[in-house]
């Protein structure tokens, strides 16, 4: 019975879950299309400045991700550079809210999910893109039935990596939301709290094992779908 | 009634012809390098030359003089390619259909019936491309482009990539095509064998140039 009970989750623990699942939710809600758009100009495209703009995209894998963090909260913050604007004109208040940490692992999760959706791209044959048009197709088209549905296991692996990016996201959130409970607080702030208060480490492990099985969970799905799109799309048996 | 006019400079290559196609099928011959595709794509407006015109049965489809660029998708040409390039996420109906969604009821030459029995390709419907032999591959490519109602077919090289077995498998296919169907059709070929069973009307290029027609 104990051993049950200690995988029974507690009220206080699955209110932190439910908040980090609708974070990274809403964060992959918010960037997948402006990624693919982004993958596609950057796959398919090439134009003046385009090394600078990708670049910029990756900055946030490679710096600490407190410096996003401090900048979101010096462009979004309330008496931000646009926070301001938002805050008095709209009531709209990103600093300190589950939205601006929506924001915070969109920035971070970006530049992976970009990654991922653009080298798929960039496998899709132009010839067939061409072959395409020469049906009569526009390339809108073109790009909704041909590129898009080719370019699907590159999507998927980039919504679980963004989605994973965003369950996992610390640095940018604890700088530009803070650390509240039934707020910001999502799985790995609430551990880090835990690591901090007298007692803690047991509630700490049991967060540990939860954010271990789901990155597991997340994986193994991750794979099953991009093996049956693969599957799809003709490239399973090659 | 084809005419065709144009210069294309690239740092090693060079086209500049200037040809008229009165036959409804010609054969394009010429050695690999010579400028046949580079010719299709113009034609076909895939690559934009730096002056000349395209006129196909009247219609300005390119006038360098007039600023007339029409794009790939609005010139109807039919294209089959060396390497089939069929939709590999779609099975054969699917990819046989794809022009149907652009082409108006009334403008469409043909029914997918009619094609998959030409072609004797109706078994394979529910197949996906990755499941089909080279030759049925060519087959379907061919059915797909058809059923787009070109007012010109382009044929790149249809059988390079299959062996000889499969090209007398093919080549009946591609003469009933030639035959039977009212589209004016341009083959391009680097083999004699294969375009003197499709037409006599040879048209030769070299290095960029038109040779002899």
């Amino acid at each position: 019975m104990e051993i049950l009970d200690f995988f029974r989750l507690t009220q206080a623990e699955i209110s932190i879950l439910l908040l980090s699942l609708k974070v990274a939710l809403f964060c992959v809600v918010l960037i997948l299309v402006p990624a693919v758009a982004l993958a596609w100009v950057l796959a398919r495209k090439s134009f003046f400045g385009k090394s600078l703009l990708d670049s910029l995209i990756h900055l946030p894998l490679v710096m600490p991700p407190v410096v996003p963090g401090f900048l979101l909260l010096l462009v979004l913050g309330n008496q931000g550079i646009i926070g301001k604007y938002l805050h008095q004109t709209f009531g709209i208040s990103l600093a300190f809210t589950w939205a601006g940490a929506v924001v915070a692992s969109a920035v971070m999760a970006f530049p992976l999910m970009v990654r991922s959706v653009r080298l798929s791209i960039s496998q899709v044959d132009k010839g067939l893109e061409i072959a395409a048009q020469s049906l009569g197709a526009h390339p809108l088209r073109v790009f909704f039935s041909i590129t898009l549905p080719l370019s699907l296991p590159g999507i998927i692996t980039g919504v679980i990596l963004a989605f994973s990016r965003s369950m996992g996201e610390f640095g940018a959130t604890i700088t530009f939301v803070g650390n509240i409970e039934n707020e910001t607080r999502t799985l790995p702030l609430a551990i880090y709290s835990y690591t901090q208060t007298p007692d803690g480490d047991m509630p700490a492990l049991r967060l540990v094992i939860l954010s271990m099985a789901l990155a597991l969970g997340a994986l193994m799905v991750s794979d099953k779908l991009e093996r049956k799109a693969q599957q799809q799309i003709g490239r399973g048996h090659d | 009634m084809i005419e065709v006019q144009a210069r294309l400079k690239r740092p090693h290559f060079e086209l500049d012809v200037s040809l008229q196609l009165a036959h409804r099928v010609t054969a394009l011959f010429g050695p690999s390098g010579s400028g046949k595709s580079t010719l299709l794509a113009v034609i076909a407006g895939i690559i934009k030359p730096e002056s000349g015109r395209v006129v196909v049965n009247g219609e300005r489809l390119f006038d360098s003089v007039q600023h007339i660029n029409q794009p790939i998708y609005q010139r109807k040409i039919g294209l089959v390619f060396q390497d089939g390039r069929l939709f590999p996420h779609l099975n054969v109906a699917q990819n046989l259909a794809y022009a149907l969604n652009f082409t108006p009821v009334a403008q469409q030459q043909f029914e997918l019936g009619q094609i998959t029995e030409l072609l004797e390709i109706g078994h394979l419907l529910k197949q996906l491309p990755h499941q089909l032999s080279g030759g049925e591959k060519q087959r379907v490519a061919l059915g797909r482009a058809l059923l787009s109602s070109p007012r010109l077919l382009m044929l790149d090289e249809p059988l390079a990539s299959l062996d000889d077995r499969l090209k007398n498998q093919i080549l009946p296919f591609l003469k009933r095509v030639a035959d039977e169907i009212s589209i004016p059709m341009i083959y391009i070929s680097h083999s004699k064998e294969e375009i003197m069973q499709i037409t006599n009307n040879v048209m030769h290029i070299d290095h960029g140039r038109i040779l002899a027609q």
